[in-house]
């Protein structure tokens, strides 16, 4: 195992990097297009629905299917790292929109009616009063989107990107234990650091919770 | 001042909300819109601020009507205090009550200023500037509600049911207290309650709503009291309004009869009625400013049927009982 991790050293810093890269990138992406989808099914209430739904079956797409299908739609190369962040930004929209969506919901009507009373315009409100109010259910959600795209890069490693996947390829193919080993305990560290990162955040960020 | 001029609220399903509404509310003063539910009369109170379009008819700010005004702008001119307070649990007291400062493009450190002052204004210490509203009572929290609305120095506020949702107790100290306030402020406010007694104990005017949106009486609470428009306002006010009319007598020309009989200390001042197992309690004392349904009050509780009344030193001098507050009132009638 040690000589393993020292004679791979770099494959293996390199893989957990494009790890990384290819698990939060899309996180990032997610985020950003989540939030406007969210507030538009709360304003306008009959988009919820249907908007809901089609995330379900997005979301429903298996992993593979979508690495393999998506250069086709995006005329992107077989083996670009394209793919998989789109891919993944695809699955964490599904699951984000929602929970951005439930969290506006879940803000007061009371409180919202007193923002606009006080003469917010809708933009500073979402962003001043609605948004912080929803945080706590958003970041729940952004957990389960961080870990499932830590887990799902792995997949990748079947068309060939795939981060510590690659890890996994290898092991198989080699009838080699280590590196298998050595995959799934980084996944398993990052995955375990990312959501400690987002608890430490919303701690910093959502003092309120906390009060009464 | 606010007029609304012929405003009708239709819903779209047909319920009329409000009915040709024409109503003119004076600068300075407090308008209490009162009125079971269902009457119009918050659907009134939020059309002044633009939360409610009327259907047809105007609604003006010293003539000044508020449809061609940026709706932004107007609000953040218009203090707004709701039940329950409506707080940002997300913020700090002190950044809940520099909200229109800062919406009005003031400094933080301006608003946080003003809001630290505003805080005292209303009762709350220093102390609770760091809070969070979850950590209040519903008090307090009503408290900051006022104080947030107040922040800008509006020159008109909106209060809709400001006091109905904490207990009698607390709703009687934040009464008087915003009595206070008002007294000192002189705001132009339009406040809207279910409950006729608070009406009648805030308001310069009162404008009493019925069902479907009509306005059934406007006039001060004394000649509400008194005279009634109609069936409707008589029983809405109530039965006892004959004796609430009481309230707004002071008792400074009440004749009273020389101290006799009452037991008193060194100082004069009333220690209790002399009876067969001794002393008996007054039940309390009234001074020349105290209103007539006070000195009532006392005569009915008192253990011999009168009212003790004392002077600016706490000594007793004077009685009265029910007979001659019976006598004054119908002396005052002929």
């Amino acid at each position: 195992m040690i000589q393993y991790l020292t004679n791979n050293a770099d494959t293996i810093w390199l893989a957990l990097q494009e790890h990384i890269v290819l698990a939060l990138l899309p996180v990032l992406f997610g985020f950003v297009i989540a939030v406007p989808l969210g507030y538009l099914a709360v304003r306008y209430r009959w988009l919820y629905q249907p908007l809901i739904n089609t995330f379900g079956v997005l979301y429903s797409i298996p992993s593979l299917a979508l690495f393999v299908f998506l250069p086709v739609v995006l005329g992107t190369k077989v083996l670009s790292p394209v793919n998989i962040v789109v891919a993944l930004t695809v699955y964490t929209v599904a699951l984000l929109a929602r929970t951005v969506a439930d969290g506006l919901r879940s803000v007061d009507p009371v409180v919202v009616q007193a923002a606009t009373a006080m003469g917010y315009r809708p933009l500073r409100r979402l962003t001043g009063v609605e948004l912080p109010i929803a945080l706590p259910v958003v970041l729940a959600g952004l957990r389960v989107a961080t870990v499932s795209n830590i887990s799902l890069v792995s997949v990748g490693a079947l068309i060939g990107i795939g981060g510590l996947g690659q890890l996994f390829t290898r092991g198989f193919q080699l009838f080699y234990v280590e590196p298998i080993l050595v995959g799934i305990i980084l996944s398993v560290l990052l995955a375990g650091l990312a959501d400690l990162a987002i608890v430490l955040v919303q701690r910093a960020v959502t003092p309120w919770t906390r009060a009464a | 001042m606010i007029t609304f001029e012929d405003v009708v609220k239709v819903y779209p399903g047909g319920a009329t909300a409000v009915d040709h509404l024409s109503l003119e509310l004076p600068t300075g003063k407090m308008t209490v819109l009162v009125g079971p539910s269902g009457c119009g009369k918050t659907t009134s109170l939020r059309m002044i601020n633009r939360m409610v379009t009327p259907t047809s008819g105007r609604v003006l700010i010293d003539g000044r009507d508020v449809a061609g005004q940026d709706e932004a702008l107007l609000r953040r001119g218009i203090g707004y205090v709701i039940q329950h307070a409506g707080l940002f649990p997300h913020r700090t007291v002190l950044d809940n009550v520099a909200t229109v400062p800062l919406l009005l493009g003031e400094t933080r450190r301006t608003a946080r200023a003003k809001a630290l002052e505003l805080l005292e204004r209303v009762g709350l210490s220093a102390g609770f500037a760091k809070r969070y509203p979850a950590q209040l009572s519903g008090g307090q929290q009503q408290r900051v509600g006022v104080a947030r609305a107040l922040a800008a120095d509006p020159p008109i506020m909106l209060m809709d049911e400001p006091f109905s949702a904490v207990d009698p107790v607390v709703r009687a100290q934040l009464h008087a207290e915003f009595l206070r306030l008002q007294q000192d402020l002189g705001k132009t406010i339009a406040m809207v309650t279910h409950d006729i007694d608070e009406a009648i104990k805030l308001g310069d005017h009162v404008a009493v709503f019925r069902a479907g949106g009509h306005l059934a009486q406007f006039a001060t609470p004394r000649d509400l009291l008194a005279h009634p428009a109609d069936d409707f306002v008589a029983d809405f006010v109530g039965r006892d309004r004959g004796l609430r009319s009481l309230s707004f007598d002071t008792a400074s020309d009440l004749p009273v009869k020389p101290v006799d009989g009452l037991e008193l200390d060194e100082a004069g001042r009333p220690l209790g009625w002399p009876g067969p197992d001794g002393l008996r309690e007054t039940g309390g004392v009234f001074t020349k400013e105290d209103s007539l349904r006070v000195v009532t009050d006392l005569a009915i509780r008192s253990p011999v049927g009168i009212a003790v009344r004392v002077g600016p030193d706490g000594a007793a001098d004077g009685l009265v009982s029910h007979h001659d507050i019976a006598d004054y009132l119908a002396s005052r009638r002929s």
